[in-house]
C-alpha cells in the first residue's frame, strides 16, 4: 500500500521543516568532528525517518519508490553525511531483509530498524573485490547450525553504528558467483568486530569502516534467501538503490542552484552582479537544464519500479546520470563562486567534495554503463 | 478536558511572493505549512489533553489543502478535525473567519480554545480574539504558559517589558506566543494514525449560514511588493564631518531620528 499524495505531502513539509530546524544548524559542527550527533540521529529516528522503505506491517512508512524518492531528494539537500547514514540504511542496509527475508527475519528485524533501534549496513566489497564483487574471500562454512564467517569486508558505510548487516560470503568456492551466500550478522555475534574507520575525502560525519570475521558464528537461520544466491541478492539490492541515489544527488544539485543563484546575483565584479555576465547565467541556466532533466528522470524510473516494470538499464541510467549530473553542477557552483567557493567556510566547498562518492559506490558509472551496454546488446536480440 | 484549536494554512516562511496577473498574490507552487503560532496551540492543546484527558478538535477555515493542515495535526496528536471550506469563501476577512469559526465550534463541546497569537500571512492577530467576543469567553493573548485544571486556568502572557500572570475561568481563548512550547514532529506512525481520525469538511450550508450575509466588512484595494532593497551608502571624510552628515541623514531622510 502506498502513500497518498497527502500524506506524502505532509511527510516531505515535516522533513524540510526538520532538516531546516534540526540537521543544517549542525551541518558546519558535523564537518569539523567528523560525527552527526547520536541526538540528531535519535530525533530522526523518532520521526520515523528509519523506517522509510520498512513496510507498515512491520512499523514503517513502506513507501513506493516515487515517495523515497521525494523523500530522499528533500534529505539530499542537507548536509549529505546525513542522508549518507539514513539512505544507507533504507537502502542497501535494510531492503535485503524487505525483499529476501523470511517471515521470522523480517519479524525479528524489521520493527527494530524501522523505529531506528537498529540501524543498518550492507557488506560486500573486500580489499580485491570492489567492483568485480564476485571475487570476494570472505568464507562462510556450515558447522551444525551455525555458519563460521571468516574474512574483512572493507568501506563499509554507517559500519561503526550499525547492529545489523546484510553480509556477502562464499559457501562454496568452487561455484564462482553462484557459491555466494548472503547472511544477516548482529554486531554481537560471536567473533564479529569493527576494524579501522577510514579518513575519507568527504561525506565526513557518516562513516565507513572495517568489518572483520574472525571465526563469527551465524546461525543458519540468518541466511538471508537461499544459499548460493548471495550475488544475485546483492544485484537486487544494489539495483534497487539507484533510483533513490539518484534522487539524493537531486536534492543536492538543487540547493547548489539555489545557493550559486544567490551569489551570482550578490556578488559585484567590474560595478556590476556577476549573474549580469552572461557566462554566467548560462552556467546557472546549464544547471538548470540538467536538474529538470534528471528530475524527469528519476520519477518515470521510480514510478515504472512501482508499476513493477522491469528497470535495469533505467537503474543504471539513473544512477549513472544523477551522479554525473550531481559533479557538474558542483564543479559549477566552485566555479560561480571563484575563490570562495574553494573555502571551507562555503558550503559549495562541502557539496563539491561530498558529491564525488556518488560516482563510485553503490557502482561505478564505469559498471553502470558496463550494464547500461549490456541490456542494450540483449533489447537488439544481438 | 476538551480543547478546540483553530488553525491556518499559510505560506512557507521562505516562499518567494509572487504577484499574478490580476495582482493578487499567487500561491501556485508554494509550500503551503501550517502557521507556526498555531503549531504552539496545536502542541500545548495535545499536552494538555496528555496531562489531563479530554479531546483535541482542530478547526480551520480554507480551500482543500487545508486538509493537509488538519491532517499534519492529527498526525501530531490531535484526535478530530473540521476544515470549513467553500467556494464562496474566497475571500475573506477577519470577520467573516470569526463568524464562520464561532457556528463550526459552537457544535462542539469545550473547555479550552487555542490558536496562535498572530497569522505570519496577513498579520493581523484578530480572528482568535473575535471569535472569542462572538463565543462570549474571555481571551488571553501571546501566552507563554499555561497551567491547567478542570475549571480554570493559569496563564503567563507576554506584556512590554515583563510577563503578566493572569487566572482565567474556562471556557476560554488563549493564543499562542513563541516560546510556549517546542512543537513535536509528526510522526510516521502519526501520519498513519491520522488516516482514520475523523476530519469533516463542512460547507456554509453544513453549518446553517448563507454566503449573502457574509461579505467581508474589509475590502482590499491592492497589494503591492515591497521595494526592493537598495544598496547602502558609504560616507567619506574626517569622522566629526561624517558624524555630522549622518545624523543629518538619519534625521532627514531616512526619518528614524
Ligand atoms: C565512502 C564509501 C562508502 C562505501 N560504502 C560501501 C558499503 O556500505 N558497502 C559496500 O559493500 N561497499 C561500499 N563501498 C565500496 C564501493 O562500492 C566500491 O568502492 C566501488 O564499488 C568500487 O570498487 P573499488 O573501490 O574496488 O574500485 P575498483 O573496482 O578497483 O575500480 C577502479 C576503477 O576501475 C574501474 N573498473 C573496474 N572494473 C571495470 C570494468 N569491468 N569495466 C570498466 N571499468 C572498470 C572502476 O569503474 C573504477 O573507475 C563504499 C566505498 C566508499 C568510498
Amino acid at each position: 500500500m502506498d502513500l497518498s499524495t497527502e500524506e506524502l505531502n505532509i511527510i516531505l513539509q515535516t522533513v524540510r521543516t526538520f532538516m531546516k530546524k534540526e540537521v543544517e544548524p549542525l551541518a558546519e559542527k558535523m564537518e569539523e568532528e567528523d560525527e552527526i550527533p547520536r541526538s540528531l540521529l535519535d530525533k530522526a529516528a523518532e520521526m520515523g525517518l528509519f523506517g522509510i522503505s520498512i513496510p507498515q506491517e512491520y512499523g514503517g512508512l513502506g513507501t513506493g519508490m516515487v515517495g523515497k524518492a521525494s523523500i530522499f531528494q528533500e534529505l539530499g539537500k542537507g548536509p549529505n553525511c546525513f542522508i549518507s547514514v539514513i539512505g544507507c540504511h533504507n537502502g542497501i542496509g535494510s531492503v535485503g531483509i524487505v525483499m529476501e527475508g523470511n517471515e521470522e527475519q523480517k519479524e525479528r528485524y524489521l520493527p527494530k530498524m524501522a523505529s531506528g533501534e537498529w540501524i543498518g549496513a550492507f557488506a560486500l566489497t573486500e580489499a580485491s573485490a570492489g567492483s568485480d564483487a564476485s571475487a570476494i574471500k570472505t568464507t562462510a562454512v556450515r558447522k551444525g547450525d551455525k555458519y563460521i564467517l571468516n574474512g574483512t569486508k572493507q568501506f563499509i558505510t554507517n559500519g561503526d553504528i550499525a547492529h545489523v548487516f546484510t553480509v556477502m560470503a562464499v559457501t562454496d568456492k568452487s561455484k564462482g558467483a553462484k557459491g555466494i551466500t548472503s547472511f544477516i550478522v548482529e554486531r554481537d555475534f560471536p567473533g564479529f568486530s569493527i576494524g579501522k574507520k577510514e579518513v575519507k575525502m568527504g561525506l565526513r560525519g557518516s562513516h565507513t569502516t572495517e568489518l572483520i570475521f574472525d571465526n563469527c558464528e551465524v546461525p543458519v537461520e540468518n541466511v538471508l534467501g537461499e544459499e548460493g544466491r548471495g550475488y544475485v541478492n546483492a544485484l537486487k539490492i544494489l539495483a534497487n538503490g539507484r533510483a533513490g541515489l539518484a534522487a539524493r544527488c537531486l536534492g543536492s544539485c538543487e540547493k547548489l542552484l539555489e545557493i550559486s543563484l544567490t551569489y551570482a546575483t550578490q556578488r559585484v565584479q567590474f560595478g556590476k552582479p556577476i549573474f549580469e555576465n552572461q557566462i554566467i547565467q548560462h552556467y546557472l541556466a546549464n544547471m538548470a537544464i540538467e536538474i529538470e532533466a534528471l528530475r524527469s528522470l528519476i520519477y518515470d524510473v521510480a514510478r515504472k519500479v512501482d508499476n513493477g516494470e522491469k528497470v535495469i538499464k533505467e537503474a543504471a541510467i539513473v544512477k549513472a546520470f544523477g551522479s554525473e549530473v550531481y559533479g557538474r553542477v558542483a564543479d559549477l557552483a566552485v566555479q560561480i563562486h571563484g575563490g570562495m567557493g574553494y573555502m571551507r567556510e562555503c558550503e559549495v566547498e562541502r557539496y563539491y567534495r561530498d558529491a564525488r562518492i556518488t560516482r563510485i559506490y553503490e557502482g561505478t558509472s564505469e559498471i553502470q554503463r558496463n550494464i547500461i551496454a549490456r541490456q542494450l546488446k540483449k533489447e537488439y536480440g544481438l | 478536558m476538551n480543547i478546540v484549536v483553530c488553525i491556518k494554512q499559510t505560506f512557507d516562511t521562505e516562499a518567494k511572493i509572487a504577484l499574478d496577473s490580476q495582482g493578487k498574490i499567487d500561491s501556485q507552487g508554494v509550500n503551503l505549512i501550517i502557521n507556526p503560532y498555531d503549531e504552539f496551540a496545536i502542541e500545548e492543546g495535545i499536552r494538555l489533553k496528555e496531562q489531563l484527558g479530554g479531546e483535541v478538535t482542530v478547526v480551520s477555515l480554507g480551500g482543500e489543502r487545508a486538509q493537509e493542515a488538519i491532517r499534519t495535526a492529527l498526525a501530531m496528536g490531535a484526535d478530530k478535525g473540521i476544515l470549513v471550506s467553500d467556494p464562496s469563501l474566497e475571500e475573506v476577512d477577519e470577520w467573516v473567519a470569526a463568524e464562520v469559526l464561532a457556528k463550526a465550534v459552537e457544535g462542539i463541546s469545550y473547555d479550552l480554545l487555542l490558536a496562535g497569537r498572530i497569522a505570519i500571512d496577513d498579520g493581523s492577530a484578530q480572528v482568535a480574539v473575535r471569535l472569542a467576543e462572538k463565543l462570549g469567553v474571555p481571551s488571553v493573548s501571546s501566552v507563554l504558559k499555561i497551567e491547567a485544571d478542570g475549571e480554570k486556568i493559569t496563564a503567563v502572557r507576554e506584556i512590554d517589558g515583563g510577563t503578566e500572570t493572569l487566572e482565567i475561568p474556562l471556557p476560554a481563548m488563549v493564543t499562542a506566543q513563541k516560546g510556549l512550547n517546542e512543537p513535536r514532529y509528526p510522526s510516521v506512525a502519526g501520519i498513519m494514525k491520522a488516516k482514520r481520525k475523523p476530519l469533516n469538511v463542512v460547507s456554509l450550508a453544513d453549518l446553517g449560514l448563507n454566503a449573502g450575509d457574509l461579505s467581508p466588512k474589509m475590502v482590499v484595494d491592492s497589494t503591492a511588493l515591497p521595494e526592493a532593497r537598495k544598496g547602502g551608502r558609504k560616507l567619506e571624510g574626517e569622522p566629526d564631518q561624517v558624524a555630522k552628515e549622518l545624523v543629518q541623514l538619519l534625521r532627514d531622510e531616512a526619518k528614524v531620528i
